[in-house]
């Protein structure tokens, strides 16, 4: 029985027609995009094309995209890069309690660096308030990043309006949009952010590829040193094929983006809706705020994540919850402790249902009909 | 019975050599199997390290091997409040606890078992040398036949009706044979060391260890008599027959533990190996659990004070209230409060209690503490 896969914010399966573009390039082109003859020139057009791809899905130029092993070093780098090369301006950052920990462990980081770091709070709806993002920056603030999407709740973060208030201030504008990325339609010039993170492997394209949009007047220093490649900022051979696939996938996200959504939508209203058949007690975290279609963050009053995930699991359903910890066992999760304080039940028995092209009407139902007799059994 | 492959078995698996050949057995055997790791105790030291995670990463290679699920659960609440306080009380107490009983009642056969069983499970199966006897609908406990490896001391609290759903998979091998069976399947664990000592302590100092958690209280160290010997670093790092770190010099010696004074904070030290002092012809037990059906009459059977020593005849008085007296048939040396006193008939392990009271000529010895 393959089990029915829920969890589509953590990864998602790579589309066909990506496969196919990825599997091709290996096959056809492998040359080094540096090297100085038709096999390089050929790997240096496949590139090209992708950039271009990845810079007019966010309404960039070509040059500003720098392509990335994936979302983590693209936010490493654009926290890290940034708070280097603009040292002589402040070190002042702004970022928020319910960021992914690729961008709250660089602003640790930071701190050990001796930088200042203010993590912005959010509220119980999960998002961040922006008065107290005002009140936050100062002369010194160089850099503040806010997720677009918190990739548990699936709640979007106001991000026009942050754009907007930088817009007079020094303070770069970085938002990780891994998660909103293909769901969402962004501008970098509308939002007016000044670096922005994307994940291929989020969006049904290849693991290990990702990209920075970094506007032309950022200044920011490489985190790698080596080659020339992506105009020195991210030295290292380019990984040709899983790029030529992002982009692929990037074409396509932006061709399907309102069918997706409202597909999405759907399921997840049909999950919902099979759930309230259940006799079970759950409400929805982030419930009142505007959230991606495609993820769903359920408490489930008396049961514990654990428990939960494990017998889902024993019972073919693949979903999740806040993050592991490197010894197996699941945290409470910090996103959600940032929205209802420490010791809230919710924190240690929600779990995240997200929705994607592993989904069809039956295998949703099926799913809320198996979550609805665990809980039921779990909670009675 | 079901067959084994409709039979779920949640095997604890921490990561060592004896839970891993557990899961490799019961899967070879056909069984239903879901690894689990227990997060116990948080150790992480400040560049992020902590054990546990290196022992689940085990636990996930074996797994993977093994081709079986696997997963986590986390009972650092429920050890803290269940284990380590009573770890704690005890040494205060002026006693010598026994963390690893009261895990095995409190968490590995009780949280543990209870999470399994909301998992589906019919049966948890652990690696503890111990065997299970079913006859109809009794169920007992026998010793392991690795006599030097039986850990039935450590199990005397479970009862026959946690008994009924647990398995022992171990218990009819010597431990070569499982460190053998291990290596021929190429397990990531074949050459594990095995875990020493107490587990939230590891292999750390221990005396470092709990001056972390209690105050220490320096005070005399003197013989029964009165005379001082020297000072102690505080009561709770001395237990009864301990002759190390005495620091005791000069003529006469070796020294010995002997007994404390909890109230004018004094250790009491005796001379000899054999010292007389340190030999009692009874004890008083107390939270005794009986494996399958509690005695209401005096009976003989052979006993142990402690892991890995030999039993010896006793004959126990019960009590309906749970404690007893236990009379031994020759005097024994260094019986220490605090520790478990195991019941058996021959192979079989009636259950056991704690050791509260030492008594020599019908009184209880009061300068043991």
């Amino acid at each position: 029985m393959q089990a029915i896969y829920l969890d589509h914010a953590a990864t998602t399966p790579i589309h066909p027609d990506v496969l196919k573009v990825v599997v091709e390039t290996m096959e056809e082109h492998f040359g080094n995009p540096s090297s100085v003859h038709s096999y390089g020139r050929k790997a240096r057009q496949i590139l090209d094309k992708a950039r271009m791809t990845a810079a007019k899905s966010i309404g960039a130029s070509d040059k500003d995209i720098i392509f990335t092993s994936g979302g983590t070093e693209a936010d490493n780098l654009a926290l890290i890069g940034v708070a280097e090369a603009n040292k002589n301006k402040g070190n002042h950052i702004i970022t928020t309690k319910i960021e992914h920990h690729a961008t709250l462990h660089a602003a640790e980081k930071l701190e050990k660096e001796g930088y200042h770091v203010t993590y912005l709070d959010v509220q119980e709806n999960g998002t961040i308030d922006i008065e107290q993002l005002k009140a936050s920056l100062t002369d010194d603030t160089i850099l503040v990043s806010v997720m677009m999407v918190n990739n548990e709740t699936g709640v979007i973060q106001p991000i026009e309006a942050i754009g907007q208030l930088l817009e007079q201030h020094q303070a770069y504008f970085h938002t990780d949009a891994v998660q909103a990325y293909g769901l969402l339609p962004i501008n970098v010039k509308e939002l007016k952010v000044d670096l922005l993170t994307v994940s291929s492997h989020k969006i049904n394209g290849p693991k290990g590829v990702g990209f920075l949009y970094v506007h032309p007047d950022v200044k920011m220093t490489a985190q790698q040193y080596g080659g020339e490649q992506e105009r020195k900022r991210r030295p290292g051979t380019e990984n040709v094929a899983g790029i030529a696939g992002f982009a692929k996938a990037i074409e396509i996200a932006a061709e399907k983006q309102q069918e997706r959504m409202q597909q999405y939508k759907h399921y997840r209203t049909l999950f919902l809706e099979q759930l309230e058949k259940s006799a079970i007690d759950f409400s929805i975290n982030g419930t009142e705020s505007e959230r991606v279609a495609n993820i769903v963050n359920i408490s489930f009053p008396g049961a514990n994540v654990e428990q939960l995930l494990t017998n889902f699991d024993l019972s073919g359903i693949a979903a999740s919850s806040g993050s592991a910890c490197t010894a197996g066992s699941v945290e409470p999760s910090h996103v959600l402790t940032a929205m209802f304080s420490e010791n809230n039940p919710c924190t240690t028995n929600s779990i995240r249902f997200s929705f994607g092209l592993a989904n069809n009407e039956e295998n949703v139902v099926t799913a809320a009909e198996k979550v609805g007799q665990i809980v039921q059994r779990l909670t009675k | 019975m079901k067959k084994p492959e409709e039979t779920r078995v949640v095997v604890g698996m921490s990561g060592g050599v004896d839970s891993s050949v557990t899961a490799l057995l019961l899967k070879e055997q056909g069984y239903d199997v879901v690894g689990i790791f227990m997060k116990n105790w948080d150790d992480t030291d400040e560049t992020g390290f902590c054990t546990a995670t290196e022992d689940f990463e085990d636990v996930v290679r074996v797994c993977n091997q093994l081709d079986i699920p696997y997963y986590a659960v986390n009972f650092e609440k429920q050890y803290w409040d269940k284990v380590f306080t009573y770890f704690l009380d005890e040494y205060k107490a002026g006693r010598t606890p026994n963390p690893d009983v009261m895990c095995n009642k409190e968490i590995k056969f009780k949280a543990f078992l209870e999470h399994a069983l909301s998992l589906g499970a019919d049966y948890v199966a652990t690696g503890h040398y111990a065997q299970i006897r079913r006859n109809g609908d009794r169920v007992e406990m026998l010793r392991g036949v690795d006599d030097n490896k039986d850990q039935t001391y450590f199990l005397n609290q479970l009862s026959e009706e946690v008994l009924e759903k647990v398995m022992f998979p171990l218990g009819h091998l010597p431990k070569s044979e499982v460190r053998k069976i291990a290596k021929e399947h190429d397990l990531a664990t074949a050459t594990k060391k095995d875990s020493t000592g107490i587990c939230f302590i590891g292999e750390r100092n221990f005396k470092e260890f709990l001056s972390e958690y209690l105050p220490a209280q320096p005070g005399k160290m003197t013989t029964l008599a009165g005379e001082v010997k020297g000072e102690h670093d505080g009561l709770m790092y001395y237990t009864i027959g301990q002759r190390q770190g005495l620091g005791i010099g000069g003529s006469g010696g070796p020294w010995f533990v002997v007994g404390k004074d909890l109230e004018r904070n004094v250790l009491y030290v005796g001379e000899e190996y054999e010292n007389d002092a340190l030999y009692s012809d009874g004890l008083t037990a107390v939270d005794i659990n009986w494996i399958n059906e509690a005695p209401t009459e005096p009976f003989h059977c052979t006993a142990k004070f402690r892991y890995r020593q030999t039993d010896d005849g006793v004959t126990v008085y019960p009590n309906p209230d749970g404690t007893a007296k236990v009379v031994f048939d020759n005097s024994e040396r260094a019986i220490t409060p605090g520790q478990a006193v195991v019941f058996y008939q021959d192979e079989v392990c009636l259950g056991g209690g704690t050791i509260d009271e030492v008594i020599k000529n019908d009184q209880a010895l009061d300068y043991v503490g």
